[in-house]
């Protein structure tokens, strides 16, 4: 029963904001326009908050995302914009996005390859790249953006007026959903999150399983940052600055647990609902994005805090 | 203590417990697993507060609402899991808390705290050496390390709850020895163990606990092992071994010169269909080494594994699960179990594949699967999909039994899989072990404890410092030549 009430607890949260942030601005919060506004915006970071859920799950961590998305998005633009041409060809788009979406396989896999090949911390990795894959946006164009001004599908299309970024995040949400839940994949990460030797010593291939998960992470961060390329119809080297910042505290919030064994795909996209629509109140209330970075801050704290405690009282009710 | 009663949320874990232990004795207590002894210890340290009862230590009520009041008491207690930092030096830990200073305010003198150290063991004589790293100790010094550190606290009361667990017969002797010595220095020492030999062997007064009440207490002079089983699960247990009713067959794994990174050089043995194997060994000796490097958990550097005539080549223990090899660990926490995921995908993880789940999971039929081979053998469960943390100890350990029947595997190694669980436990793991053999199984049943393994096994093999040096029929032998073979070498 606590369990449940755990798990309640953040999607009680969410309605509770965003019936507070009707009240204080029905003109402005509560229109279909700012909702999709704010599901898209979630589309970016949901994408990537699902990957951070299975590398969490696994008793890990992934630092880099941020930076990984950037330079997934600056190898696009830079392939985008080969021609020399301001607007790039539809056939350009498409080799881009898909070199995009490579790179950031390579990126996760690179990030899979050093923890489980060098068997080193995924905390020291991932800070590691991501200072790395930072420094290589930066050097890539001489710190400048790409522009690129026509390719706008992914970030700013609709199909039957729901914005398509809103249903590819469904969909990776979906497949994130069912791997977990449905397939030996998912079943051995939360193992090995759990006990990572009970699981070696019951025939699971720890590594390997531990490498798929960085990579599809990459993988999602790629798409994730051809949506936020396509947004902003630019690839810019300070894309993602704080993203994983806020997947983890999304995944967190989710009810996962940091030293593994816990979390699900449910918890986190409400938790990164919940993110979204609380950055989009504060702003709406014209507090400026310094403060809100100081109230997700509290947030996280706040959140894993209320779970030591909900935990700590159900070890106590065990005996 | 008198008139104890604590109740977690709707179990009642004490009902009104009286237990009054004297100084310069050693009281044991017993129960099986769930009986409330390790709670009743809890409240004596301070780590839980009972909801009625009073503690009442030299003729003063005590109220502990925390374990460090109950340490100034001197009341100290040594956890079957030592409470002990692995990094740090013999000296350190028993000063831990209470360093002397040095010659600044908020410096250390290490110094002293060596010479101390060494004092106080010098003082019980005891042979340890305070600037030796905890973690590069035998277990049965940790033991002593531990005591140490109650003796610096000038503790009056010493609770040890399994201190021989996991020791092997040579330390626990010398625990026993370390025992009776403060026993006689007046302390009062609250014995917990499953070792029923060792509490008629040790103990001065016997209390047994059942469902949370005591149930029996007597002085140990009038108590024998029969009548301690009989009050502690309120029956009595003729048959604690079951008859052996297995045909032995062919031969069905051979071992043929192992050795392995962690120690094992040049183990041959075999086992045939229907037999079980028991090896003996002190602690260290290397059986556990042998079991993992059949598995596949450790390195070979020779020998091969020869599974009905064919060698098989292991890499990993999924190698192993593949051919048909099942290792139940002998650390059910560590290597075991994942203990927040639930019971039914505990059972399934090795055999996902075995029973179609690849590549789709079938939740409902995992269930059913889960929950059919648990209720085989009696895992007291709310529902396989209660997380594994809820069971007791005993049935956690049938929650892995429960996987590797499931995997069916043809060859089997058990390393102790009786260690820390209660009587009637034991009871079921035996019968289990002999039902495999009679489904013509090969098993592999590491023991430290004697007679388990002479009441179980058809043949027994010693270790000793990484080698076999005995295979024996065990109606051909004694556990005194087992327990030569064994420890012969020490005593050179």
């Amino acid at each position: 029963m606590n369990r449940f009430v755990r798990q309640l607890l953040p999607f009680g949260t969410l309605i509770l904001l965003i019936a507070i942030l009707s009240a204080l601005e029905p003109d402005s919060f509560l229109t279909a326009e700012n909702f999709f506004n704010v599901l898209s915006r979630s589309g970016v970071n949901g994408i990537v908050a699902m990957g951070m859920t299975a590398v969490i799950i696994s008793g890990g961590i992934d630092l880099s995302v941020g930076s990984m998305m950037a330079v997934a998005g600056m190898v696009a633009g830079l392939i985008m914009t080969k021609d020399g041409t301001l607007v790039p060809t539809p056939g350009l788009m498409w080799i881009g996005t898909l070199a995009g979406l490579a790179t950031g396989l390579f990126c996760g896999l690179l990030n899979g390859v050093l923890i489980t090949g060098l068997n080193l911390p995924p905390f020291i990795v991932t800070l590691g790249t991501m200072s790395a894959f930072r420094g290589i946006c930066y050097v890539m164009n001489e710190g400048m953006m790409f522009d690129v001004p026509t390719y706008t599908f992914l970030g700013q299309s609709t199909v039957a007026n729901i914005p398509v970024n809103v249903l590819i995040f469904l969909a990776i949400a979906l497949i994130a959903f069912f791997i977990l839940r449905y397939m030996p994949l998912g079943r051995y990460t939360y193992a090995i999150g759990s006990n990572r030797e009970a699981a070696h010593h019951a025939g699971v291939n720890v590594n390997r399983n531990l490498l798929i998960v960085y990579t599809l992470t990459g993988l999602f961060v790629g798409l994730a940052a051809m949506i936020a390329t396509s947004r902003t119809v630019s690839a810019q080297p300070t894309a993602g600055v704080s993203l994983e910042l806020d997947t983890i505290a999304a995944v967190v919030i989710g009810g996962a647990s940091l030293s593994g064994g816990r979390g699900t795909i449910v918890g986190t996209i409400i938790g990164t609902l919940l993110i979204s629509f609380l950055r989009n109140g504060l702003t709406l209330q014209q507090i400026s994005s310094d403060i809100q970075l100081i109230v997700i801050g509290g947030i996280i704290i706040g959140a894993v805090a209320l779970d030591q405690m909900a935990r700590k009282r159900a070890a106590e009710n065990r005996g | 203590m008198t008139g104890i009663s604590k109740r977690f949320g709707p179990v009642q874990a004490l009902s009104d417990v009286t237990l009054a232990v004297r100084v310069g004795t050693v009281h044991a207590l017993v129960g099986e697993n769930g009986a409330g002894k390790s709670t009743l210890m809890k409240i004596l340290a301070g780590v839980y507060q009972a909801d009625t009862g009073d503690i009442e230590i030299h003729g003063r009520r005590q109220v502990f609402t925390n374990p460090a009041q109950a340490l100034e008491a001197g009341v100290s207690m040594i956890y079957q899991e030592l409470d002990l930092a692995e990094h740090l030096t013999v000296a350190e830990n028993i000063y831990l808390g209470a360093e002397p200073q040095g010659a600044l305010p908020c410096m250390i003198s290490h110094g002293r705290m060596i010479s101390q150290a060494q004092e106080l063991s010098r003082q019980y004589s005891f042979d340890i050496r305070p600037s030796a790293k905890v973690e590069d100790l035998a277990m049965g010094d940790c033991q002593i390390v531990e005591i140490l550190k109650a003796l610096r606290r000038k503790a009056s009361i010493l609770v040890m709850d399994e201190p021989t667990s996991s020791l092997s017969e040579s330390e626990a002797k010398r625990l026993f020895e370390v025992v009776r010595r403060l026993r006689s220095e007046g302390l009062a020492i609250i014995y917990i163990s499953h070792r029923l030999e060792e509490i008629i062997d040790l103990a001065d007064e016997v209390s047994v606990l059942r469902d949370g009440r005591l149930v029996h207490s007597e002085p140990a002079s009038a108590m024998d092992i029969p009548k301690i089983v009989h009050h502690m699960v309120g029956r009595e247990l003729t048959d604690f071994f079951p008859s052996r009713a297995a045909r032995i067959g062919d031969v069905l794994v051979q071992v043929n010169g192992l050795s392995s990174e962690a120690g094992i050089d040049n183990v041959s043995f075999e086992v045939r269909r229907g037999e079980i194997v028991g090896m003996a060994g002190l602690v260290g000796a290397g059986r556990t080494e042998v079991a993992r490097a059949i598995f596949g958990v450790d390195k070979r550097t020779a020998g091969q594994v020869v599974l009905e005539n064919q060698e098989l080549s292991i890499a990993s223990p999924a190698d192993a699960i593949h051919s048909s090899i099942a290792l139940l660990t002998e650390d059910r926490k560590r290597t075991g179990l994942c203990l927040e995921l639930p019971c039914s995908w505990n059972i399934t993880l090795p055999n996902l594949e075995q029973i179609g789940f690849r590549p789709f999971i079938k939740p409902g039929r995992e269930n059913r699967i889960a929950g059919d081979v648990g209720s085989q053998i009696a895992v007291k469960w709310s529902s396989p999909r209660a997380p594994a943390s809820s069971l007791s100890g005993g049935n956690q350990q049938k929650l892995l039994i429960a996987r590797w029947l499931l995997a069916d595997s043809k060859f089997l190694i058990f390393d102790e899989p009786t260690r820390g669980i209660d009587v009637g436990a034991k009871a079921e793991v035996y019968l289990l072990l002999n039902r495999l053999a009679e489904e013509g199984k090969g098993i592999l049943f590491i023991s430290s404890e004697l007679p388990e393994l002479f009441g179980v096994a058809d043949r027994i093999l010693v270790m000793r410092r990484g080698r076999l040096v005995g295979n024996l029929k065990t109606k051909e032998t004694t556990p005194e030549e087992v327990m030569h073979l064994a420890a012969v070498e020490e005593k050179t």
